[in-house]
C-alpha cells in the first residue's frame, strides 16, 4: 500500500475523532447541553477524512449543515467546536455560528453552510482565487456536499463555470442516501449522480464511501488534477449516516433495519481496523493508544465547552460589519 | 495618492477645484479602470463584460463594451482573467465572487439589470450578508456589486425595478444609490476599497447625464447623504434619480416663492439620519420621493426615523411622493404614471403648505 505510517495513524485518528465526536456531542445535546440543532456525521468518516488526507491549510473546503466530520478532517480543534455548539464565548465562532456555521480560515475551513449546496460556489470562487494568483498547485477548493444538494441549481452552475474557467475543484458529492427522509432513489433522476458530471466535460467517479482507501485513492487522483491545472473532477462517495438527519430525529421511521445493518457491516473503522492489522500496517496497541487519546480529548472538550463563559451580550452587536458594530441606535 | 473625503454641502462644481463636465457612464468605466489600477486584487465579473469571443483567435471582442458600455476597453486594458464574462448563472458567478473575496480577492459583480438581483439572492443574503457574523468575525466579504433600476425606458416589469429597499433591509449589506456623475466616483471608489459587501443600485435614466467631476481622487464616505440645494420652506428627500427629480421640483416651487431644501441620501444602508432629522428641524415640512414602492420601503424608512427623532418639530404629516404599489408597466404613458415626477412632487407640497 502506498500510504505512509504517519498518513495511516492520521486516517486513524481522523475517522475515530469525527466518530466519537459526534457520539459524544449527542450526548451532550441529550443532556441539554447543546444550544440548538445538530447534524451527525457518524458512518460518514471516510470521505472528509480521505479526502483531506491530500489537503494542507492553504486548500479550502466548503462545507454543508453535516459538516462536524469536515471540520474534524479539516484540521479544527475540537475543544472550539464543541464550545460552539454549546454557544460558548470560546467556541468557534464566538457562540454566534452553533453546529451548522463551524468556520476557521486560518484552516482553509470556508465555514459550514445551512443553506443546502449554497456554499458549492464558494469552493469554486476560493478556486477562482487560486487561479487568479497562479497557486493552482498549493491551492485548490473542495466542496462538499450532499446528494440533496445535488437537485440544487446552483451545483450546475458552479460545475458549468470550474469546468469552463478550469478551476482547481473537486467536487465532493457525499451521497448517504437521504435528503432529510426523502431518499435518493425518489429524488435523483440518475442512478448514479456522478453520471452527470460527463455533461459539463468533467470526470465523474463512483467511489465507495465506506471505504477510506478508495476514497483515499480517488481524491489523489482528482487533487493531483486539479494541483496540475487540469481542472475539476465530480466525486461521488456513496456513503451512509447511521443517524437521523438531526439530533432527534428517528430513522427508523422512513428506513428499513437490514440497510443500515448493511452499512454498518462495511463500517469504515471497522474495516479500516481489519486491513491495517491483518497487513500489518498498524498494531493493535497502537489503534488503542490512538482511542485512548481521542476519548481523552473528547473529555476535555466536554469540559472546555461546559466551562467556558457565555457570549458578552454585546456580542450581538459586533461583526455585523467590518467597518463599524451597530449603525441603528436608540431601538429599544 | 491623496483622497479628499469632504464633500462640499451645496453639492458638486464648488469653486477651486479642478475638474470638468464629464458623463455618467464614463465616469463610472474610468472609475473601475482607476480602481483596477490601483489594486491588482480588483477584478470584475459579470455577463458579457467582454462582449463577446472571436471564433477563432478565442481573444475577447469588447464587442458591447458590457451592459450600458460600462466597461468598454477594460478588457485590452487588463485582459480576460480581470475582466472576467460570465455565463448566465447569476447564482453561481455571484456566489463565485464571495469565495474568492473570502480568499483574499476584491470582486466587481455586474449583474446586468438591478432585477436579476433575485436570482442570486441566496447567496447574496446567506453568505456574502452573514459570513462575518454567523462565523464571529473571522472574515470578511469585500465585494462589490452593481446594476441598473429605475422605469422609462421601456425596460417593462422584469428589467424596471428599484427594488433597493430590499437590499437594505438586509443586516451586512451596505447599499448606495449615486445621482449623477460626482457621486457614483466618489461612491463606486469607495465601495470597491470598503471591506464589507456593497450593493451599488444606479438608475439607468442617469446613465447618459452629465455633470462636473473634479479631477482628483476622492472616495464619498458611505453613509453620508448631502444637501444639493438649501431652504427654509420644506424638506424634499431624494434617492437616486429622485434626487434629480427633487432639484427639478424645487426649481418649480421657487417660481411660486415656496423655498425647498434638497437632501440626496446617496447611501440607503447605513444612511445619514442625523441629515434628515437636522433639515426638517429647520424646515418643519418633509416630502419623501422614492421611485421604490411605497411597503417596506426606504420611504417608509426615513418617514419612521423622522417621526422617531423629530416628530415634535413637524408642521404637517410626513408626506411620501412613491411609485405605486405595482410591478412597471409597458406602455409609455403608464410607465410616465409610474415614475414620480416633479409636478407630483410640487401638488403634494403645495397642499402640505396650504398653497393649492
Amino acid at each position: 500500500m502506498d500510504i505512509s505510517r504517519e498518513k495511516l495513524e492520521w486516517i486513524y485518528t481522523t475517522m475515530y475523532r469525527i466518530r466519537r465526536f459526534e457520539e459524544t456531542m449527542l450526548e451532550q445535546t441529550f443532556k441539554g447541553n447543546s444550544m440548538g440543532v445538530t447534524h451527525p456525521s457518524d458512518g460518514q468518516e471516510a470521505p472528509p477524512t480521505g479526502i483531506c488526507a491530500h489537503l494542507t491549510d492553504k486548500d479550502w473546503i466548503g462545507s454543508t449543515h453535516r459538516g462536524h466530520g469536515h471540520c474534524i478532517a479539516k484540521g479544527l480543534d475540537t475543544k472550539a467546536m464543541m464550545a460552539e455548539i454549546m454557544g460558548k464565548a470560546t467556541g468557534q465562532c464566538g457562540g454566534k455560528g452553533g453546529s451548522m456555521h463551524i468556520a476557521d480560515f486560518s484552516k482553509g475551513m470556508l465555514g459550514a453552510n445551512a443553506i443546502v449546496g449554497a456554499s458549492i460556489p464558494l469552493a469554486v470562487g476560493a478556486a477562482l482565487t487560486a487561479k487568479y494568483k497562479g497557486i493552482e498547485n498549493e491551492s485548490i477548493g473542495v466542496s462538499f456536499f450532499g446528494d440533496g444538494a445535488s437537485s440544487q441549481g446552483v451545483l450546475h452552475e458552479s460545475m458549468n463555470l470550474a469546468s469552463i474557467w478550469k478551476l482547481p475543484v473537486i467536487f465532493a458529492c457525499e451521497n448517504n442516501g437521504y435528503a432529510e427522509a426523502t431518499p435518493a432513489w425518489y429524488a435523483v433522476s440518475a442512478d448514479d449522480i456522478a453520471s452527470r458530471a460527463e455533461g459539463y466535460g468533467m470526470p465523474g467517479v463512483v467511489v465507495d464511501g465506506m471505504d477510506v482507501f478508495a476514497v483515499y485513492d480517488a481524491a489523489g487522483e482528482a487533487i493531483a488534477r486539479a494541483r496540475a491545472g487540469e481542472g475539476p473532477t465530480f466525486l461521488e462517495l456513496k456513503t451512509y449516516r447511521y443517524h437521523g438527519h438531526f439530533h432527534a430525529d428517528d430513522p427508523k421511521k422512513y428506513r428499513k433495519a437490514d440497510e443500515e445493518e448493511h452499512f454498518r457491516d462495511r463500517d469504515a473503522i471497522k474495516n479500516f481496523e481489519k486491513r491495517v492489522t491483518s497487513q500489518k500496517l498498524m498494531t493493535a496497541k497502537k489503534l488503542k493508544s490512538i482511542r485512548d487519546d481521542v476519548e481523552k480529548e473528547m473529555v476535555e472538550a466536554v469540559e472546555f465547552g461546559l466551562n467556558s463563559p457565555m457570549p458578552d451580550i454585546e456580542s450581538l452587536y459586533s461583526d455585523v460589519y467590518v467597518s463599524y458594530s451597530n449603525p441603528i441606535q436608540g431601538l429599544r | 495618492m491623496t483622497t479628499q473625503q469632504s464633500i462640499n454641502p451645496l453639492g458638486p462644481g464648488y469653486e477651486g477645484v479642478a475638474g470638468k463636465e464629464l458623463r455618467f457612464r464614463d465616469v463610472f468605466r474610468d472609475t473601475l479602470r482607476a480602481e483596477m489600477i490601483r489594486d491588482e486584487d480588483v477584478y470584475l465579473m459579470g455577463e458579457d463584460i467582454s462582449g463577446g469571443f472571436d471564433r477563432d483567435t478565442k481573444e475577447p471582442l469588447d464587442a458591447w463594451g458590457g451592459p450600458f458600455a460600462a466597461t468598454k476597453g477594460l478588457v485590452q486594458e487588463f485582459g480576460p482573467e480581470r475582466i472576467r464574462d460570465a455565463p448566465i448563472s447569476e447564482a453561481g458567478f455571484v456566489g463565485a465572487a464571495i469565495g474568492s473575496a473570502l480568499t483574499g480577492l476584491r470582486p466587481v459583480v455586474d449583474l446586468m439589470y438591478f432585477d436579476f438581483v433575485t436570482v442570486a439572492f441566496d447567496q447574496l443574503l446567506s453568505n456574502a450578508a452573514k459570513s462575518r457574523y454567523m462565523f464571529g468575525g473571522q472574515t470578511r466579504v469585500p465585494l462589490t456589486l452593481f446594476a441598473r433600476s429605475g422605469a422609462g425606458t421601456g425596460h417593462a416589469a422584469q428589467h424596471s425595478e428599484s427594488f433597493y429597499s430590499m437590499l437594505a433591509h438586509i443586516p451586512g449589506l451596505k447599499v448606495v444609490v449615486p445621482s449623477d456623475p460626482y457621486s457614483v466616483k466618489g461612491l463606486l471608489a469607495a465601495a470597491i476599497r470598503d471591506d464589507d459587501p456593497v450593493f451599488l443600485v444606479n438608475d439607468k435614466k442617469l446613465i447618459n447625464l452629465t455633470g462636473f467631476v473634479p479631477d482628483e481622487d476622492y472616495v464619498i464616505e458611505l453613509g453620508k447623504g448631502r444637501y444639493m440645494r438649501r431652504g427654509e420652506d420644506v424638506t424634499l428627500v431624494g434617492m437616486s434619480y429622485t434626487s434629480i427629480t427633487c432639484q427639478k421640483a424645487a426649481e418649480l416651487l421657487a417660481e411660486i416663492d415656496i423655498d425647498a431644501e434638497v437632501i440626496d441620501m446617496m447611501s440607503l444602508s447605513p444612511f445619514d439620519e442625523d441629515i434628515l432629522i437636522e433639515s426638517v428641524k429647520k424646515t418643519n415640512n418633509v416630502v419623501i420621493v422614492d421611485e421604490d414602492t411605497p411597503r417596506a420601503s426606504m420611504s417608509s424608512e426615513f418617514a419612521a426615523v423622522i417621526a422617531d427623532r423629530a416628530f415634535d418639530h413637524l408642521d404637517s404629516p410626513v408626506k411620501r411622493v412613491t411609485g405605486p404599489h405595482s410591478p412597471v408597466p409597458y406602455n409609455r404613458d403608464l410607465e410616465n404614471a409610474f415614475i414620480p415626477q416633479p409636478e407630483d412632487v410640487v401638488k403634494t407640497v403645495r397642499h402640505m403648505l396650504g398653497r393649492d
